[in-house]
Parts: C-alpha cells; sequence; structure tokens
C-alpha cells in the first residue's frame, strides 16, 4: 500500500513536471531572458571596440534629444486619439449587432464584420494606399467631380495615419464591446426609458457602466497594438509620420545602435505598460480577466 | 434603441445609414485590392484600362510577370506557410499542455504563471522582436567565443523568425484550449477511468475529442496569425522573406499589381478558411 502511495505521488510529480517543463522554457527562453537581456544592453555604453560599461546614456540621449522625445510623445497622443476614434465607430456597430439585429441577422453582420480581419494587415494597407495616393482612385474621383481642380495627395498626412490605425484596430474593439453588450439586460433599458430616461441618460448611467469591462479591454489592447504599430505609419504616413516603432528599428536594423534601440523599447515597453495598468485601475479589473474577454 | 422600445423614423434611418457605411469602409480596401488585379495597366491605380489575367497568368513572353511566374513571390509563399506550419503545430503542443497545467495542475506559483503565459500579448511585437535578436544574438556570440560553434540558427533567419511568432502566438492557443478544457464534465473521464479504461485511453477515446473543436479552431487562428505577422517577423528576418515582409518591400518602392492579384488569393483562401471554421462551431470564431 505505501509503496503505492509513493509511487502514485511519484507520477503526478513527473506529470507535473512533464507539464511544466514546455511552458517555463517558452517563457523562459523567449520572452522572460530576452526581456532581461535587453534590459542590460539598455544600460550600458560602448567606450571601445567590444568593451562596455554601465551607463544611463542611452536614456539620456533620449531625454537629450528634442526629436526622440518628439516622436515618443507624438506616438502616444496619436495612439490615444486612434483609441478613442476606434471606441467611438465601434461601438454602434457593436450595439446593433449585440442588441438591435436579432438572429441570423446579427450573426451574419458579426462574420461580415470579422472577414476583413482574416487577411493579413498588408493588404489592408495595401488597399488604403491604392485608394488615397495622389494617382490613386478618391483623388481621381475627387476631380472628376469637380471638387479639386488637380489630384490631391491624400496619403503622409496624420489624418491619413488615423484611417489606417482605426481601421486595423476596429475588431479588437468590437468584439470585447459585443460580449460585454450582450449580458446586458434589456429589461434594464426598458425600465430606464419607463422612469423617463433618454436615450443618452440610459447610455450613460445604465450601458456605459455595464459595458465598462468591455470598454476597458478593447481600449488596452486597441492602444498597445497602435502604438506597437509599425507597417501603417511607414506606409501611410511616410517618412513624416514619426511613429516611435520606427526610430527602434532605426536603431537596431539601420543603424545597429543595439544598445540605443534598446533603450527605446523599453521606453515603449514602459509607457504600453503603465496605459494597461492605468486602464485597469480605472476600471477596477484584473488582467487576467481582460485578456480572456478578448 | 432596442427592438422592444418604440423607435422614431430618424433613428432607424440613420442606424440603416450608418451600417451601411460601416460596412462600406470595412470592405472598400479589399474592394479596391481585387478590382486592380485586373487592371490591364503596369500600377495599381485608375484610370480602369480593360480586363486582363495578365497579372495571374503573364510571363517573361508577354512582358509581363503574373503572380504564378514571378518565382519571388511564390517562393515567399511557401516560405511563409512553413514557418506557419511550425507555428500552428508547436502552439497547438505548448497550448495544450498549458491548459492541462493551468486547469489541472496543483502547484506553487500557478497564479504568477498564468499571469506570465499572458504577457507576450501586451508586449508589443517589435520589442519582442528586438529581444529575441539580441538574445539569439549573445547566444550566438557567446558559443562562437567560447567553443568555436559556429549556431547559425541564432542568427536573423527563419528559425528565429519561428520562435518570434511563436512566442505569442502560444497564448492565445494556451487561452482557447484551456477555455475548452475548463467547461469539460470530469465526469465524463471518471466514468471511463472507472469503467477500466487506462489513462491514455481515456485521454484519447474521451478528452482529446472534445478537445478537437478547440484545437482546430486555434490552429486555424495560429495559422493566420503567423501568415499575416508582420512586426516580429521584419526585425528577425534574414534572407529569406515570408510574404508580408516581402510585400512590404515591393509596396514601398511601388509595386505592379501582382501584389492586388497576391492579396486576392490570400482574402479567398482566408475567407473560406474563416467560414469553415464558423461553419463548425459559431461559438469559438472570435479570436
Amino acid at each position: 500500500m505505501l509503496d503505492g502511495s509513493i509511487d502514485r505521488r511519484w507520477r503526478a510529480r513527473l506529470s507535473l513536471g512533464l507539464l511544466l517543463a514546455p511552458a517555463l522554457l517558452w517563457l523562459g527562453a523567449l520572452i522572460i531572458l530576452p526581456h532581461v537581456d535587453l534590459a542590460v544592453l539598455s544600460f550600458r555604453e560602448r567606450i571601445a571596440p567590444r568593451q562596455y560599461r554601465l551607463s544611463l546614456a542611452q536614456y539620456e540621449t533620449f531625454f537629450v534629444e528634442p526629436l526622440y522625445w518628439h516622436v515618443f510623445v507624438h506616438t502616444a497622443l496619436m495612439s490615444v486619439i486612434a483609441t478613442f476614434m476606434t471606441l467611438l465607430l465601434a461601438f454602434p456597430i457593436a450595439w446593433v449587432i449585440a442588441k438591435v439585429a436579432r438572429g441570423r441577422a446579427a450573426s451574419l453582420l458579426f462574420i461580415v464584420c470579422l472577414i476583413p480581419f482574416w487577411v493579413s494587415e498588408t493588404v489592408r494597407t495595401l488597399g488604403w494606399m491604392i485608394l488615397l495616393r495622389e494617382s490613386g482612385v478618391l483623388p481621381a474621383l475627387l476631380v472628376k467631380l469637380h471638387i479639386t481642380a488637380e489630384p490631391v495627395e491624400l496619403l503622409y498626412r496624420d489624418a491619413t495615419v488615423f484611417v489606417g490605425l482605426v481601421y486595423t484596430s476596429l475588431l479588437f474593439m468590437v468584439v470585447p464591446l459585443i460580449s460585454s453588450l450582450e449580458s446586458l439586460d434589456n429589461s434594464l433599458i426598458e425600465a430606464a426609458y419607463d422612469l423617463g430616461a433618454g436615450g443618452f441618460a440610459t447610455l450613460r448611467t445604465i450601458v456605459i457602466p455595464h459595458a465598462a469591462p468591455g470598454i476597458t479591454a478593447g481600449c488596452i489592447v486597441v492602444f498597445m497594438l497602435t502604438l506597437g504599430n509599425y507597417l501603417t505609419p511607414t506606409l501611410l504616413g511616410g517618412k513624416n509620420s514619426q511613429w516611435f516603432t520606427e526610430q527602434i528599428y532605426a536603431q537596431f536594423i539601420t543603424r545597429f545602435n543595439w544598445e540605443q534601440g534598446a533603450a527605446f523599447g523599453f521606453l515603449l515597453l514602459g509607457l504600453s505598460t503603465a496605459m494597461v495598468v492605468l486602464g485597469l485601475r480605472l476600471s477596477g479589473q484584473r488582467f487576467g480577466d481582460v485578456m480572456r474577454r478578448t | 434603441m432596442i427592438p422592444s422600445l418604440p423607435k422614431p423614423l430618424w433613428l432607424r434611418l440613420s442606424t440603416g445609414v450608418y451600417v451601411m457605411g460601416f460596412l462600406g469602409f470595412l470592405f472598400l480596401p479589399l474592394a479596391v485590392v481585387a478590382v486592380f488585379a485586373f487592371n490591364d495597366a503596369p500600377y495599381p491605380a485608375p484610370p480602369w484600362a480593360g480586363f486582363t489575367l495578365d497579372w495571374f497568368l503573364g510571363n517573361a513572353s508577354k512582358g509581363r510577370t503574373g503572380l504564378f511566374g514571378d518565382s519571388e513571390v511564390l517562393a515567399s509563399v511557401v516560405t511563409s506557410c512553413i514557418v506557419a506550419l511550425w507555428v500552428t503545430v508547436l502552439s497547438a503542443l505548448l497550448g495544450t499542455a498549458n491548459a492541462f497545467l493551468l486547469e489541472r495542475g496543483q502547484f506553487r506559483g500557478k497564479k504568477i504563471l498564468s499571469v506570465l503565459m499572458l504577457s507576450p500579448l501586451v508586449i508589443p511585437g517589435v520589442i519582442l522582436g528586438i529581444s529575441i535578436l539580441a538574445f539569439a544574438s549573445r547566444l550566438a556570440d557567446f558559443a562562437d567565443d567560447t567553443f568555436g560553434w559556429d549556431l547559425d540558427f541564432l542568427r536573423p533567419g527563419l528559425p528565429l523568425v519561428l520562435l518570434g511568432q511563436f512566442s505569442y502566438i502560444a497564448t492565445i492557443s494556451t487561452l482557447t484550449i484551456s477555455a475548452r478544457l475548463r467547461r469539460f464534465d470530469t465526469t465524463l473521464e471518471e466514468a471511463a477511468l472507472n469503467l477500466g479504461a487506462s489513462r491514455s485511453a481515456a485521454f484519447r477515446t474521451i478528452l482529446l475529442p472534445y478537445l478537437r473543436p478547440a484545437l482546430l479552431g486555434s490552429s486555424a487562428i495560429s495559422f493566420l496569425m503567423s501568415f499575416a505577422d508582420f512586426n516580429t517577423t521584419l526585425i528577425l528576418v534574414g534572407s529569406d522573406s515570408p510574404l508580408t515582409v516581402m510585400m512590404y518591400g515591393r509596396m514601398r518602392e511601388g509595386a505592379t499589381p501582382v501584389l492586388n492579384a497576391v492579396s486576392l488569393v490570400l482574402m479567398l483562401a482566408s475567407t473560406a478558411l474563416a467560414l469553415t471554421l464558423l461553419r463548425r462551431r459559431p461559438t469559438d470564431a472570435a479570436p
């Protein structure tokens, strides 16, 4: 009997160990150690070929050189605005799918909204480029409608970058919004209406508080994806797009200044993490619950 | 607002207009990509110059290289498929192991581990890329300096691209498969064990069939995400470019409608994959 129980305990330990090993290997080798290494890299300075010393020089450059922190602030602000724009655009469609449309119509509408996001961002950006560049569809249409005399270049503007960013992010906002709106009991809205509340009052006092977890989840994911986007700002915004990921790419790949690039990477990661934490604090939610929603 | 409340006409009308406008916004870029794949002009731009299949079938004798004659495009598609297959298989395996670990395992530090497993989703892809690039290079340099080993797979190239994509796609498969395992009725498994099934037999005949929809769903999502990944791939790529990186390079130079042709094929393929999946299990569709 005793042998049996020891045996069983051993086997339980063994199977736990076997399940734990791949997870630890994955997190250790691909997430934790690389980030520790990146941190080490960002805190050193090259003084001679293959000779380094501990220093804050990389972070100092960021604050001393106006270009870098301008781009950083620009990226952060644009990401915040793009997140709000995505929320404003996505909320009504989520409402229609969750509350207005019924049965087959609702699920059909949902599937139709999902389809564009099964193709890669590259393809979608190609579409926007064909639409918006000087020789593209929209400028030609504007000339034909006599709105402009000459084709105008619609690419390489902040507004264009917004269009691309909002477009790419929509799905990540719509899905959590739908799931949080679906759980809202219709009778609550009816009660508010019966008690004389108008549309706006109902929205403010009933709908938004109930949908807050979905709104937070969507905003966190969209903000993070926007902040870390590289493709849309470079292709739709061109050389003037001033996106911080471009600075990281330039330091790492073009200039081969990995120390500087690592510091920039950590600054971006810091901002992204700060916003995630802030979002969770403001809505009083836990990280795990939010991520499971998306 | 909701169907049970009276709705003024203007609200119904504006809802209709908004939904139409929204769908237009969603599909406009995809529609122009598709249309200009058939335009008989060297650049994907108006005016419409007639219908042609040159951008699919053209070859050197016609003076235009179509999709099926463009070896660079075809090679990049093959590269993307190979990487995506590896990522899919690895993510499915790790996702399953993680699901059992999180749902069945009892050990100290489980909470921390489960939060850590989610963290790749909130790290921007570019940063995942540079951190893996820097760490792999350090390992490669170390192996070279100390043992004189030339570990090529740790230099920018497909193995690193694969690892970079896997690092966050594994989280998504873990979430999908755990969610399904959590809803499993354990009495079914106990019944099988009581009836004399071995652990492995119970796993094969009860649990695996139960997990199948989640495994298929997360595999499809992993494949598509790997195929579409850009940020991490761009940082870690070596000489063989996957499709997204190749397209990006050409889009910066001003591409021919071959890119439209390849995009159209991608759209059709991924829509077909998505729809078969949705037909199977409507509830597991959302990523």
